[in-house]
């Protein structure tokens, strides 16, 4: 049952990483001074972004497959796949 | 008619792919390594710190491809086979790598530069994340059942030692050529070097058969048809690349790149430590911990790969803190002043005017040796104001040269950190092939593999220095970064991932 409610956690995670992340995103943007710092600083909150959006949609989606029970017996061996 | 393929040699095969993958993977870190010098190269003059930074990111735009690369190349070896697959991408690396070696620099072409070689730095981590998953696939199909761990390890053995190979060549070559003359062409050396290296291992590779599972599979008619479709549109199957991304690879990545390349840019730009030092240390740590892949790949085929790999990273997450706060102690300016000064000696001032033009910069360096032979070089940088007069900003370190005891506990403490690698790494080959079927194994371990790795793991460095840079932080606050996403990786492993062996994978 474990993995079954854990899968609620799971849900949860990933917008909450997101949200985190795209929080402190605008906060370190809006602490930057020059234009080349604020470029740089825009570019390197774009890529995190950019990269962790599907991976947390990707948690999401792990966290729903183990709510739906999906984890409670894996297959054997991968002829079970 | 079914095709009677000659059997290959278990040994061969170990060998021809990992020759190969251990020379992918030389390719793909002699950049990193050279990230100041190819910057300087690929810049202008002026450009400062942004050139290092623009560099990193070209080098990290080689990590965030890796996982495309995985789906291209997987598919077309779960379609056409492993064998031509991981031909292909050992040819696009070597080409790719050597023409990094002849670009011109920003002083000849300008911008189009930096941009050719972002170019070709895409090529070599699509090219990566196709060959990885083919030469694991290619061995775990060889080998047999009860062995798998094994022989899957030697592969595993050579991302670390490509990792050693491109450090050795680096400080080979600029020992040899000398400081000045390395930065100025000698930096190009060892990505030619590439395109031999590459030739003996294509001629080897072409010698090789393709593996007995594909073959058998090809023989039936039931190569699948659309490897994507079939292992991501597939519940039964996407469940388990999720399960092998959360529960495995992402806390694996984030271990390998901690204890590796976090740990070098630790010691080099956080502790200060003399460029050949920082190397010297990694080397003999990583010489020291390689042999343990086997030992690790080889022991969980009895017990099981789960157990051993959770392991590795519950002992990262207790003593990485620890460990990286002994590297500062132990190089701090109070622990030097312990030993009895030899010799201080002064070099000239260097002033340079800053963008006001009204005020400039003075920069004095003072070499400090002690007797036992260790030293350093203290950096006072003072603001020349016309209107407020000096300014001083506190010295700073660089160039730290280690007693003895210290540089052999540290070589001590990156052989820990390397054995916590190996827990990880030694496994997990022969864990990702046995959860996925032959049809479509290729594509489907390669995704988590190099999502879990080139992401996750290969943005250690970027993001541990991005966070350790937030104001209230300290040094040690960037390992939050891969402790937390070890401690989650953890956490699914031990509730989700199942332990025992998929004894047949022939399916």
């Amino acid at each position: 049952m474990i993995k079954k409610y854990l899968g609620l956690a799971w849900m949860a995670l990933g917008p909450i990483a997101m949200t985190f992340l795209f929080m402190h995103a605008i906060e370190k943007v809006g602490l930057t001074h020059t234009d080349i710092e604020r470029t740089n600083t825009i570019l390197q909150w774009g890529i995190i972004l950019f990269i962790f959006f599907p991976i947390s949609l990707g948690l999401m989606i792990f966290g729903f497959y183990a709510w739906k029970g999906e984890y409670e017996k894996l297959p054997e061996n991968s002829h079970g796949v | 008619m079914i095709e009677i393929q000659p059997k290959n040699n278990i040994f061969k095969v170990i060998g021809a792919s990992s020759l190969g993958t251990l020379i992918e993977w030389y390719d793909f870190y002699i950049f990193g390594s050279l990230a100041v010098i190819i910057g300087h190269q690929l810049f202008p003059a002026d450009a400062g710190a942004s050139a290092l930074i623009n560099t990193l990111a070209i080098f990290a735009a080689g990590f965030i491809v890796r996982p495309f690369g995985a789906l291209v190349f997987g598919r077309l070896g779960d379609l056409i086979g492993r064998k031509y697959t991981f031909l292909l991408t050992l040819v696009l690396m070597g080409g790719s790598t050597f023409l990094i070696g002849l670009i011109p620099s920003y002083k000849s072409i300008g911008y189009a530069a930096p941009i050719l070689v972002l170019i070709l730095r895409l090529i070599q981590g699509l090219a990566l994340g196709g060959e990885y998953g083919g030469a694991a696939t290619y061995v775990a199909e060889h080998a047999p059942k009860n062995r798998r761990g094994f022989f899957t390890s030697w592969i595993q053995t050579t991302a670390t030692l490509g990792l050693f190979l491109s450090l050795g060549i680096i400080v080979i070559t600029k020992n040899f050529l000398g400081a000045e003359t390395f930065a100025d062409w000698g930096w190009r050396v060892p990505f030619l070097l590439s395109i031999v290296l590459v030739g003996v291992s294509i001629y080897i590779r072409m010698k090789m058969h393709e593996s007995p599972m594909f073959t058998k599979l090809k023989s039936e008619g039931k190569v699948s048809k659309n490897p994507l479709k079939e292992s991501f549109n597939n519940k039964a199957n996407f469940k388990m690349v999720l399960l092998a991304l959360f529960g495995a690879t992402m806390g694996q990545g984030v271990i390998w790149y901690t204890g590796q390349f976090y740990a070098q840019s630790f010691l080099e730009n956080t502790c200060k430590l003399d460029f050949n030092d920082s190397r010297y240390i990694l080397l003999w740590g990583i010489a020291f911990a390689t042999p343990f892949f086997v030992v690790f790949g080889a022991w969980s085929d009895k017990v099981g790969r789960k157990w051993i790999m959770l392991m590795g990273m519950l002992l990262g997450i207790i003593f990485y803190r620890p460990i990286y706060r002994t590297f500062l102690n132990d190089t701090s300016e109070e622990n030097f002043a312990k030993n009895e000064l030899f010799s201080s000696s002064q070099g000239f001032p260097i002033i340079t005017p800053l963008a006001n033009q009204v005020d400039s910069l003075r920069s004095l360096e003072t070499k400090i040796l002690f007797t036992n032979g260790t030293g350093y070089t203290k950096v006072q940088m003072d603001t020349l104001s016309a209107t407020k007069g000096v300014i001083s900003a506190p010295g700073m370190l660089k160039d730290k040269i280690l007693p003895k005891p210290i540089f052999w506990k540290f070589v001590g403490l990156i052989f820990f950190q390397i054995l916590l690698v190996t827990m990880v790494y030694g496994p997990i080959a022969a864990f990702l092939v046995e959860l996925f079927p032959t049809k479509i194994r290729y594509t489907s371990m390669s995704l988590p593999y190099h999502i879990g790795n080139g992401v996750f793991g290969g943005l250690v460095p970027f993001i541990a220095t991005l966070i350790a840079s937030f104001s209230g932080s300290n040094p040690l606050s960037g390992l939050w970064y891969p402790i937390g996403v070890a401690a989650l990786s953890l956490v699914i492993g031990t509730i989700y991932l199942s332990n025992k062996r998929d004894e047949s994978i022939n399916d």
